[in-house]
């Protein structure tokens, strides 16, 4: 059943590039990447691709595909018509290394901004225990592979640069999430997820969550909840009147300092 | 720019982001070192991150009978007993320690009703063992490690006022080559993989975390990062290779589409119900079970399945046996032509399992087959077979340290050697890399402070791996390599693969020989900024000296042991487990001259000893490797056949 795919490719660096025509052979059962590899084999030795798993374990592979945010290991060939030209570029939200490869530190920069996971001192090691139920939502958020494609997708950042300081961006205001929900975490990420990590800027679009490979629910299970969080420490009498007492007892968590 | 090399000096240098050498990395900044970590890959993408099953720790969650005796006994066999018992003794007394210290440090592993981390049966493990996160360990590991290096920037950024200033990862940047002065490691040279710059790290003190080789092989579970970039560093540097013919083949790697074959399937399926069947429908592992084995694996069907509910009173299923057993039945099962449609055999969990539990417990292998093959495993059979997985064979260490042979120079993790033997059981990898990780971070740290002077890397040094790693890109005309990375790939697999014969693999020698020529020829365009067919170029030269290793070192070993069949020496001899395979390069020789040696194996100390039967001793030993043993001569007759 193999045919030829007529592909558009984006080559080019950070200062100019374009779309390039090839026509490269497409076998039974192929992915995009096979196909792609195929094309760096045979006729561009140079086309820069980042992949590493080719089994949407590690998210390397993030890319555009007819405009739309994938991996380009579990995209498969048979989703496409053989007559359609399949137009593949880099992810729109970050700067252009080369051709498909795009710059992510962003996103490092803004997990170093949250703070750690932070155990009771007292717990050592070994004597944690946690029921299943409690670490359920954690660990659903932990499936996360970071492949980045929310924080490419979310509209906040995506034509805004502008916003990128204020607005952590779905994963990462998720992994605020997964900590506040881990049950042996006593850290208050609250204050912090909406003034410095721009949770309100949000408006619960869920576009982060649809193109999501791993399909984890970010709006409804972490983005929403932590408003509603946010919400109940802004009102919190006891945190009006300036007490100390929070949930836990714990104090207000700032962010990292000099993690900017 | 790009002409001028970047350079950096470190305390420590880690050449790898993956489990182990993150953790040697944490221990090093622990340590008070200034540490460098480099990756191939970026930061939290190491080849790690698939590993599936999970991780092999002695904690007695599940079982309260286990503890680190039954866990090195469990080693010992699966390596049959080829391991250096003192990594393995290490390994099984410190793992537990290790996956705890990760769940403080924010892993979320799964749960037994009473709160603890639970743990997962797995092929060669006497109890559960393996500490998990649904089918993702390898996922939650890597990223617990990744934000406990973040963690500690934090503190670093509170202290120092810069997060980087006593840890900092190197991402998509690529060692090229280890620098070394006075016989001693001086540094490391390589480039960044964005811009193609050339960049120094100088250090007195490398740990290579490098992980394996399974690129040079056509038919594997690993990535394009496993090019045994590692091991053929420690080579040039003057270290040695141990064992090298060791190379472990999963039983069950997808078979089709053809473009995914070889993609793992975790064993956990095996673990948690699934059974291998022929085309006849037959549970054929039953026919398999070699006689060392015999006593711990169940006969029938009926005491198999009731193994899982009451595993004190039942021997467990032969679908558990370690991995080589199971992959020489499977290709024998497709040999005599009982094999699936597209070579493989079936791998069964939809009749096992409810499908919501299949849901639960394997939903990456849910997906995968799903989104890949088209195969819904909560409602058919898989099709599987042999794929290249691991290698065991990897730098010669003190295993205590981690230290190589040539002062500086430390290694940790699949590119490490010793600690599996000749076969590797599964989970006792994510263990070992936290483990030994630990160790060499420790190790490579103390080397540092007990230094009176840094060695100086040679000029002359610099400039001459500059060269080296310029020259595909400069030489006008050449081969393509992803076109001579093919046919490596083909040599490996036909003719040193999963069952070996001397006349294949003297052929195979013969063609590496001619490629190797040709490798040094490869030509490719394109500038220097994120060049694939470039760094395949450089890659190509680490694939060539590490098959060599390989094909020599399954060449000499004249017996068939763990990840090593023979054809024509299908038995397993006492003799041969006392001898280690070491491979080192000829100092002045071009860069495939490897020379191969033989040398004993440490002898077992005698409490570990007296952990065995003696009965089973015999099956491996020679008698006078026994004969210290109380009660040694009276039952020599026994169990040799
Ligand atoms: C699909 C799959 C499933 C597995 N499942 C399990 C399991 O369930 N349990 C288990 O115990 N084991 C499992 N394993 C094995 C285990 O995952 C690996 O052996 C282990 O992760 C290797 O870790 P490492 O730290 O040695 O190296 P890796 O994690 O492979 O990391 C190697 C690092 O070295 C870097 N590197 C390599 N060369 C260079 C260079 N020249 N310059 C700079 N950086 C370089 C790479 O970029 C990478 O960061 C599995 C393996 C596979 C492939
Ligand atoms: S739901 Fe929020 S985070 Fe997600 S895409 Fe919409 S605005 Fe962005
Ligand atoms: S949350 Fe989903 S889409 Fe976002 S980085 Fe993680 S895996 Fe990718
Ligand atoms: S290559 Fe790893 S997710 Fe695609």
């Amino acid at each position: 059943m193999g045919y030829k795919a007529a592909l558009k490719i984006w080559r080019g660096d950070a200062g100019a590039g374009q779309l390039a025509d090839y026509d490269v052979e497409v076998n039974e059962g192929e992915v995009v990447l096979d196909v792609l590899h195929r094309l760096q084999a045979t006729q561009a030795t140079d086309l820069a691709i980042r992949w590493n798993c080719k089994a949407g374990k590690c998210g390397s592979c993030s890319m555009e595909i007819n405009g739309r945010p994938r991996l380009a290991c579990m995209t498969r060939m048979s989703v496409f018509s053989p007559e359609e030209t399949l137009t593949i570029t880099p992810m729109r939200t970050f700067p252009v290394i080369r051709d498909l490869v795009t710059d992510v530190s962003f996103n490092y920069a803004k997990a170093r901004e949250i703070p750690s996971f932070t155990p009771p001192p007292e717990v050592k090691p070994g004597e944690f225990r946690m029921r299943q139920e409690d670490v359920n939502r954690s660990q659903e958020f932990r499936k996360c592979i970071e492949c980045f494609l929310c924080q490419n997708t979310c509209h906040v950042i995506r034509d805004h640069a502008e916003n990128e300081g204020a607005f952590a961006g779905p994963r990462f205001l998720m992994r605020v999430a997964e900590l506040e929900m881990h049950p042996a975490d006593i850290a208050d990420r609250r204050e912090i997820a909406q003034d410095d990590f721009g949770l309100g800027y949000c408006n619960i679009t869920k576009c982060c969550t649809e193109v999501c490979p791993e399909h984890i629910k970010i709006t409804d299970n972490a983005l929403i909840p932590m408003k509603e969080r946010v919400v109940g420490r802004k009102y919190d009498p006891l945190v009006w009147l300036g007490s100390r007492i929070t949930r836990r007892g714990a104090k207000d968590t700032p962010a990292v300092p000099g993690g900017r | 720019m790009t002409d001028e090399i970047k350079r950096y000096s470190y305390d420590v240098v880690v050449i790898g982001a993956g489990g182990s050498g993150l953790r040697a990395a944490i221990e090093a900044r622990l340590q008070g070192k200034k540490t460098a970590v480099i990756s191939k890959s970026l930061f939290g993408k190491a080849h790690t991150v698939m590993a599936e099953g999970g991780c092999a720790a002695a904690m007695g969650n599940r079982n309260p009978r286990d503890n680190w005796q039954v866990h090195f006994r469990d080693t010992m066999r699966g390596g049959k007993f080829l391991n250096n018992w003192r990594m393995a003794e290490l390994h099984a007394k410190e793992a537990p320690d290790r996956v705890w210290e990760l769940e403080a440090w924010g892993a979320v592993f799964d749960r037994t009703a009473d709160g603890k981390i639970s743990q997962r049966n797995f092929g060669g493990h006497e109890y559960p063992r393996l500490a998990h996160v649904g089918d993702r360990t390898g996922l939650e590991i890597i990223r617990t490690l990744q934000q406990k290096v973040v963690a500690l920037q934090q503190e670093d950024a509170v202290e120092f006022g810069d997060p980087e200033a006593m840890i900092k990862v190197f991402a998509e940047t690529t060692i090229t080559e280890l620098l070394s002065g006075d016989g001693r490691i001086a540094g490391a040279f390589g480039y960044f993989r964005d811009t193609g710059q050339f960049v120094l790290f100088e250090t007195p003190a490398v740990v290579l975390a490098t992980g394996g080789i399974g690129k040079t092989y056509k038919v594997t579970s690993n990535s394009w990062e496993y090019t045994g970039d590692g091991h053929a560093l420690a080579l040039r540097a003057g270290a040695k290779l141990l064992n090298m013919e060791f190379v472990q083949l999963h039983p069950t790697g997808m078979v089709w589409p053809p473009s995914v074959r070889g993609l793992l399937v975790t064993e956990s399926v095996r673990g948690d119900g699934g059974v291998l069947r022929n085309s006849e429908g037959k549970r054929f592992m039953f026919s398999y079970v070699p006689d060392v084995f015999r006593p711990q694996y169940a006969e029938t069907e009926e005491e198999a399945d009731r193994w899982y509910a009451d595993p004190d009173n039942n021997r467990r299923p032969p679908e558990l046996l370690p991995r080589d057993e199971v992959a020489r039945s499977i290709n024998s099962e497709v040999k005599a032509g009982r094999g699936s449609p597209h070579g493989g055999v079936f791998l069964d969990v939809s009749t096992r399992l409810p499908a919501d539990e299949i849901m639960r417990r394997l939903p990456s292998m849910h997906h995968q087959f799903k989104e890949l093959a088209d195969v819904d495993i909560t409602k058919e059979p898989m099709e599987v077979g042999p794929t290249c997985h691991y290698v065991m064979g990897g730098v010669e260490v003190d295993p205590d340290t981690g230290a190589a042979s040539v002062p500086g120079l430390f290694a940790v993790g699949e590119v490490s050697g010793g600690m599996h033997g000749s076969n590797r059981l599964g989970g006792n990898s994510l263990s070992d890399l936290l483990v030994f990780g630990r160790r060499a971070g420790l190790g490579a740290a103390e080397y540092v402070t007990a230094l009176a002077s840094r060695p100086a890397v040679p000029e002359a040094a610099v400039s001459a791996a500059a060269a080296v790693a310029a020259e595909p890109l400069e030489r006008p005309e050449g081969e393509n390599p992803y076109a001579i990375q093919g046919e490596l790939q083909v040599i490996m697999h036909d003719l040193v693969g999963l069952i070996r014969r001397e006349s294949e693999m003297k052929t195979a020698l013969v063609e590496l020989d001619k490629l190797r020529a040709r490798a040094a020829q490869v030509s490719v365009g394109g500038g220097r900024a994120y060049n694939p067919g470039w760094h395949v170029a450089l890659d190509l030269r680490n694939m060539m000296v590490v098959a060599e290793c390989v094909a020599q070192a399954a060449l000499e070993r004249q017996e068939s042991r763990g990840g090593h069949t023979r054809d024509d020496y299908p038995g397993m001899s006492p003799e041969w487990r006392k001898v280690n395979l070491v491979c080192s390069l000829e100092p002045s020789g071009p860069s495939g001259a490897v020379s191969l040696r033989r040398q004993p194996t440490p002898a077992m100390r005698t409490d570990l000893l007296e952990l065995f039967d003696l009965a089973e001793l015999k099956k491996y030993m020679t008698d006078e490797e026994l004969a210290g043993l109380p009660g040694a001569t009276e039952t020599s007759a026994e169990g040799t056949h």
